[in-house]
């Protein structure tokens, strides 16, 4: 039966996922030379707004990790990024400023919360899994309502941005919007690579068939977990950075309606695509601010533009890509 | 690294069976998987009624029983999906009862189902190669890209000539026939490096053909791992098995060679009879 074998030639498949260089590069040229274009047509307001594009590009990324390629539909997002958002806060009113220490911190705080509610909602599935994760959220944001050490209901004012050092001056938009395209970049990176290897097998195995991956070998429960862990931190990185760039925390961050916001971000770009995250924020992000500018009523005509895309894209605007792609 | 296929699993003793030579050296050393007094109950049902059996080293072991007689909730026990209510499993000598199923699988005890599970949406290669990848060191490895491991694949191309399914690499699995799906089942299971396979029904919902090309293969396993075979085909079984049990409302009735099994007159009134007579 045994046959001569040889080095297999290996099939694109569903574990595959392409960075797009052709075009990510372009993109990435012509979002870092973006600060000499907007006083052209209006200055920092722009500026602000695309740095705010980029902070929920990342969060949505975040969300897209164990949405998307984990298979878990998580409700509870914005929890992380609010933990975040508030951890950066208090210790930049504690007169803890450097951002490298306030970010990391960030980070840690929010991985820490995800590793908790994670290793309690992990062993629930389906229907359950999504109410737990909203469950723990809204008791994460009736926390922060309700305690006065952290501003209860009126949240955070924050004085200052976090200092960076080496001569950049983070409350300069240009600075600040540099910085913020730095780090979504190199996330972006890091989840491309985190996909292709073994990990992201694993995890996105595990998304098709977990029962079996159980029965070769695999600690499903645990694998998962970390990928929830990772996701956590870098919303809650994605949560410092908001924090800064409003210099203002509030409670309403990480109310289930973000969380909502992050899950239609997602849906929208492509779920269990490394792009999804990033289209979906900066598709649902401009619309929202265009529609504003036309009518009062916006978040009607945004809501049948969302119907019109999940009728054309039920799988995400990046399927129309891929559809592209194939043909 | 190692990737033969159903060799000893990373880091894992050298296994005291395997081999027919050794299983022959000490009756002691050849017995595989002991499992004593197992129980399990669902309310007032007794699935699992105090089962002792008892898996040598090297051979291909099968369980029959009629419909309902607690063979797949037997394999459920064994493999680590189900809890029992009481009783102990050794495997290789180590008590087992506690440990998870992939902990079971690291230690050389591997499965697969009745109801084929496999990875419809990924390429039959990519199928065996993650069962390879659970037994090639962890799988918290961020950066460096999964293609990059040759060796790896290789060795899952290698798996897949074993099981008959060299032209079929590419393809997406959902994308087989039943019997090649059945096949792959099997392949899954040995990528896993395991020492005994558990197989609940291979040949189930298979044409005359297809269950040919399965006992073929199975009967190619044989001393290379140990097989404890759950089926219902009895010319199947009669042709593979070295010892046969069987169950019969959760209890082990009798447990002995092929021609003694078929001689015996509780086995002959409480199950085989009639299948006999229109098998035979």
């Amino acid at each position: 039966m045994a046959e001569p074998v040889q080095e297999p030639v290996l099939p694109r498949s569903l574990l595959d996922h392409a960075l797009g260089w052709r075009w990510a590069l372009p993109l990435f040229v012509l979002l870092l030379a973006l600060p000499l274009l907007t006083p052209l047509i209006g200055g920092d307001f722009y500026l602000g707004l695309a740095a705010r594009i980029l902070i929920f590009a990342l969060a949505a990324t975040s969300l897209n990790l164990i949405l998307g390629f984990g298979g878990l539909v998580s409700f509870g997002h914005a929890a992380f990024v609010g933990v975040g958002a508030y951890a950066a806060g208090l210790l930049l009113q504690a007169g803890i400023t450097s951002a490298w220490i306030v970010w990391p911190l960030a980070m840690l705080a929010a991985a820490l919360f995800a590793a908790v509610i994670g290793a309690i909602s992990l062993r629930t599935r389906g229907v359950y899994f999504i109410m737990i994760t909203l469950a723990f959220a809204q008791m994460l944001y009736y926390l922060a309502v309700s305690g006065k050490a952290w501003g209860g209901d009126d949240g955070l004012n924050l004085t200052a941005r976090a200092t960076l050092g080496f001569g950049l001056d983070l409350s300069q938009e240009r600075t600040f919007y540099w910085t913020t395209l730095a780090l979504c970049t190199l996330a972006l990176l890091f989840i491309w690579r985190l996909l292709n290897a073994r990990f992201g097998h694993a995890l996105q195995a595990m998304r098709e068939n977990e029962q079996r991956m159980e029965a070769v070998g695999f600690a499903v429960y645990g694998h998962r977990l970390v990928a929830f862990v990772i996701a956590g931190a870098i919303a809650g990185l994605a949560g410092a950075l908001l924090a800064s760039l409003n210099n203002f925390v509030s409670p309403a961050m990480m109310q289930w309606g973000q969380s909502g916001l992050l899950m239609v971000m997602v849906i929208l770009g492509g779920v269990g695509h490394l792009w999804g995250g990033v289209i979906g924020a900066v598709v649902f992000l401009l619309l929202e601010e265009v529609l504003s500018l036309y009518t009062i009523y916006w978040q009607f005509a945004l809501g049948a533009a969302l119907l019109a895309v999940v009728l054309v894209a039920p799988n995400g605007l990046m399927s129309l890509w891929r559809r592209k792609e194939r043909a | 690294m190692s990737l033969s296929v159903a060799g000893p699993p990373q880091g894992a003793k050298a296994p005291p069976g395997g081999s027919a030579a050794h299983a022959v050296a000490s009756v002691g050393a050849s017995v595989l998987l002991q499992v004593q007094g197992l129980v399990k109950r669902y309310g007032g049902l007794v699935a699992t009624d105090g089962v002792d059996l008892t898996v040598r080293a090297g051979g291909i072991h099968a369980l029959i029983g009629p419909n309902g007689a607690g063979k797949t909730t037997l394999i459920q026990q064994l493999s680590g999906a189900l809890a029992p209510d009481a009783g102990r499993i050794v495997f290789d000598g180590q008590d087992i009862t506690a440990l998870s199923m992939h902990e079971r699988v690291h230690r050389g005890l591997a499965r697969s189902y009745q109801i084929t599970s496999i990875f419809p949406r990924l390429t039959v290669l990519d199928n065996v190669a993650l069962a390879l990848q659970a037994r090639t060191g962890s799988s918290l490895r961020f950066w460096p890209a999964a293609r990059g491991e040759v060796q790896r694949y290789t060795a899952a191309a290698g798996v897949l000539a074993r099981v008959g399914l060299a032209a079929r690499t590419a393809q997406l699995a959902g994308a087989l026939s039943h019997g090649e799906q059945r096949q792959l089942e099997v392949g899954i299971a040995l990528a896993t490096g395991a020492r005994l396979l558990l197989l609940d029904e291979p040949m189930a919902g298979m044409g005359p053909e297809e269950s040919e090309r399965m006992v073929a293969l199975l009967q190619s396993l044989r001393g290379e791992c140990t097989l404890l075979l759950v089926e219902h085909d009895m010319d199947a079984v009669f042709r593979l098995a070295d010892t046969i049990s069987v169950l019969v409302s959760g209890r082990i009735i009798a447990s002995a060679a092929p021609e003694a099994i078929r001689a015996d007159a509780e086995v002959r009134r409480a199950y085989l009879g009639d299948e006999l007579e229109a098998g035979a």
